[in-house]
């Protein structure tokens, strides 16, 4: 059987599952629709959660990214992760405890102000919007590389089936889709990574592994890369490559962006009680860390794997460098894609492929005859073409086809859902028509899901310029508005409307702000994205950090000055912090 | 005998309160520690520091911050249920 025709059976088979699992769990009531009823098991719960968090951008794109960065990739490994602790302590408890639908409706019933509430639903739709439309466009790209058919079309199936399962089920029947792309996404993650280590080390366990010796008894795997990486000019594989200050500020402003993502904390309102919420989050990250804890396995390998292939003999010598017509199977596969290409800019038939822009080390390299670095990596390839490179079977390929999707896809319909909950239950219901029905509510809710997915299928298609530099913004706003705001709103009695509405805006402002003045989202950057320019040293992928500290200042002090928040939200602050409320002893 | 019912008025809500707030407060003290602290501020001289062929602040970085983050939410979360029923605000 050819390789197209097994990736069209696996995948097939794969959205044959969802479909079937959105049909049994269709939604009936706006509770289905917005929380599930309120009935989902801790792991199942936490299970979801995994395929909810991890996106297109966690499946294709982060292990590449490590491999590249190295010890500087780990900001993505902590950042990403560290957010659950904040979740499970400081979120998550609480806001199921208060029990409703949506993150836009704690903060206006906190805040007693439906500006609040407003504000909150604007913060949501743009960071869900900015993100959803990267996971449709992951879609189109795993279609079209896998399945030989072009971006567009895959989209528009994966909007299909997205709108099938959403629109359906709510989320409920995302609940329990996301359960099977959770196990679909894991399996064609960890399978060819288990392969990878085996061969490069002898090891099962790919965490091991990446602290093994290789098969081929020449010492430590990561030793090994650090030599053959400086040797070629790079920095140190596990060695600092980006300043300490900043290096903070992006794992915090990830963290704390990631507890702040309305599709992430909207998962904890599914589940039956208070410690459930809290468990669940810990079950939620096992599952994540399952991922997390491989990826920079998969990374160090293919970096490995990579390099060897190129640079085949010593530095230098003039035929240690991979012919480019014996260069194997895979490679002239994904040079196709333009993921990776080749160009022989001194004309001797090798490729070099080394760091020319270490002045030192492109001056020695002269002195061999080399003219530049003549490969270009695309980072996702270090995922897409690992089943390959480690000559897995044509179904582990497939499997990696049908996982990339399943990442996509959960991402897409957690973000969607909370986008139409935002505006069918928080806008419509929340702001402009209080009397509307039940029955109204839902049906709104299924045409804001659908009116949701056309956009995002249509900036999926025709991506706006920014959409490769949308990651900050997202992290970012979450950090700097709705994480300090929802925090504030539990662990802080005094803290009002006005001050709350200060902080979101100012947060909100300033991250927005320092992102454009650098990254030129919309407009022409203002100042150039170098260190010399930045802030503290900080660049705009932490700069949510900042944005989270002035949020904060401004609420204390602006709360300070106005009045104190009424008796009923005091007593409603009483009721979140424990998991049942205190009675009177004459009630009992 | 009738067991004391918590109010914020009696003040066992507020010692459920501070309790919580103690034991998030030591959680995030040993969530910063493996990440900030031995991941970022001190991986360099850590790496001076072998487990195999892991650096050990690469390790943390890498792979350690993960699973401590793990274990942190399941000991919280262990030790709130234990709370929740000795401050008698457990659900039932």
């Amino acid at each position: 059987m050819s390789l197209s025709t097994l990736t069209f059976i696996v995948v097939g088979l794969s959205f044959a599952l969802y479909i079937g699992i959105a049909i049994w769990a269709k939604a009936r009531s706006t509770g289905d629709f917005y929380v599930a009823g309120k009935g989902v098991h801790p792991v199942v719960n936490g299970m979801a959660t995994g395929a909810d968090w991890m996106s297109a951008a966690s499946f294709i794109s982060m292990a590449g990214l490590i491999a590249f960065l190295g010890f500087g990739g780990s900001v993505y490994l902590m950042g990403w992760t560290g957010g659950y602790v904040l979740l499970a302590m400081l979120l998550a408890p609480y806001l199921r405890k208060y029990g409703k639908y949506t993150v836009p409706e704690f903060i206006g019933d906190r805040y007693y102000s439906t500006a609040a509430r407003i504000v909150a639903v604007i913060c949501l739709i743009f960071i869900s919007f900015t993100y959803v439309a990267g996971q449709m466009r992951g879609v189109g790209i795993v279609f079209s590389r896998y399945l030989e058919v072009n971006i567009e079309t895959g989209i528009i199936v994966g909007m299909a089936i997205v709108f099938f399962y959403a629109v359906l089920g709510g989320m409920k029947g995302i609940t329990y889709t996301q359960v099977a792309q959770y196990c679909v996404l894991i399996l064609a993650y960890t399978v060819p990574a288990v392969f990878i280590s085996l061969q490069l080390t002898g090891v099962v366990l790919p965490q091991i592994g990446l602290g093994s010796t290789l098969a081929n008894d020449s010492g430590y795997l990561l030793q090994n890369l650090n030599e053959m990486v400086t040797a070629l000019g790079f920095d140190q594989y596990t060695h600092a490559n980006i300043s300490t200050i900043n290096m903070f500020a992006i794992t915090f402003a990830l963290m704390v962006g990631t507890a702040g993502l309305p599709h992430i904390i909207v998962r904890f309102f599914t589940v039956p009680r208070v410690r459930d919420a809290r468990i669940s989050a810990g079950w939620a990250l096992v599952f994540i860390a399952l991922l997390y804890t491989v990826a920079p396995a998969v990374g160090a390998m293919a970096r490995y794997n990579l390099t060897s292939t190129i640079q085949q003999g010593p530095v230098g010598a003039p035929t240690a460098n991979l012919a480019y017509d014996e260069r194997p199977n895979w490679f002239k596969r994904w040079e196709s894609t333009g993921l990776i290409k080749f160009e022989d800019k001194n004309g001797d038939g090798r490729i070099q492929y080394y760091n020319d822009k270490n002045a030192a080390f492109t001056s020695q390299a002269q002195s061999w005859g080399w003219q530049g670095s003549e490969l270009r990596v695309d980072n996702d390839i270090m995922v897409l073409a690992n089943p390959e490179i480690a000559q897995l079977p044509n179904w582990v390929i497939a499997l990696v086809a049908a996982g990339g999707i399943a990442a996509a896809l959960s991402t897409a319909a957690g973000l969607l859902l909370v986008i139409s909950a935002g505006v069918s239950h928080d806008l419509l219901k929340g702001a402009m028509m209080p009397r509307i029905s039940e029955k109204n509510e839902l049906l709104a809710g299924r045409v804001s899901v659908a009116v949701a997915i056309v956009i995002a299928g249509y900036l999926g298609i025709n991506p706006p310029g920014f959409v490769a530099q949308v990651v900050a913004f997202a992290f970012g706003l979450a950090a700097a508005s709705l994480f300090p705001v929802i925090l504030m709103g539990i662990f802080s009695r005094t803290m009002n409307r006005e001050g709350a509405i200060a902080g979101m805006l100012t947060g909100l402002v300033f991250t927005m702000g320092y992102i454009l003045v650098y990254k030129g989202v919309f407009i022409t950057p203002l100042l150039p994205n170098t260190p010399e320019n930045w802030l503290f040293g900080i660049s705009p992928e932490g700069i949510g950090t900042i944005g989270m500290v002035l949020n904060f200042a401004v609420a204390f002090a602006v709360s300070r000055v106005t009045a104190r928040p009424p008796k009923e939200i005091q007593d409603m602050i009483e009721m979140i912090r424990t998991p049942r409320a205190a009675k009177p002893v004459a009630a009992e | 005998m009738e067991k004391t019912r918590p109010t914020p008025e009696n003040g066992n809500g507020a010692a459920y309160w501070k309790a919580n707030l103690r034991l998030v407060g030591i959680c995030l003290a040993v969530w910063f520690v493996v990440s900030y602290l031995f991941g970022i501020i001190l991986a360099q001289p850590l790496n001076a520091i072998r487990i195999g062929g892991y650096e050990l602040g690469f390790w943390f970085a890498q792979q350690g911050s993960i699973y401590v983050f793990v274990i942190l939410i399941f000991v919280y979360a262990a030790i709130m249920n234990r709370l929740d029923r000795k401050f008698d605000v457990d659900e039932q």
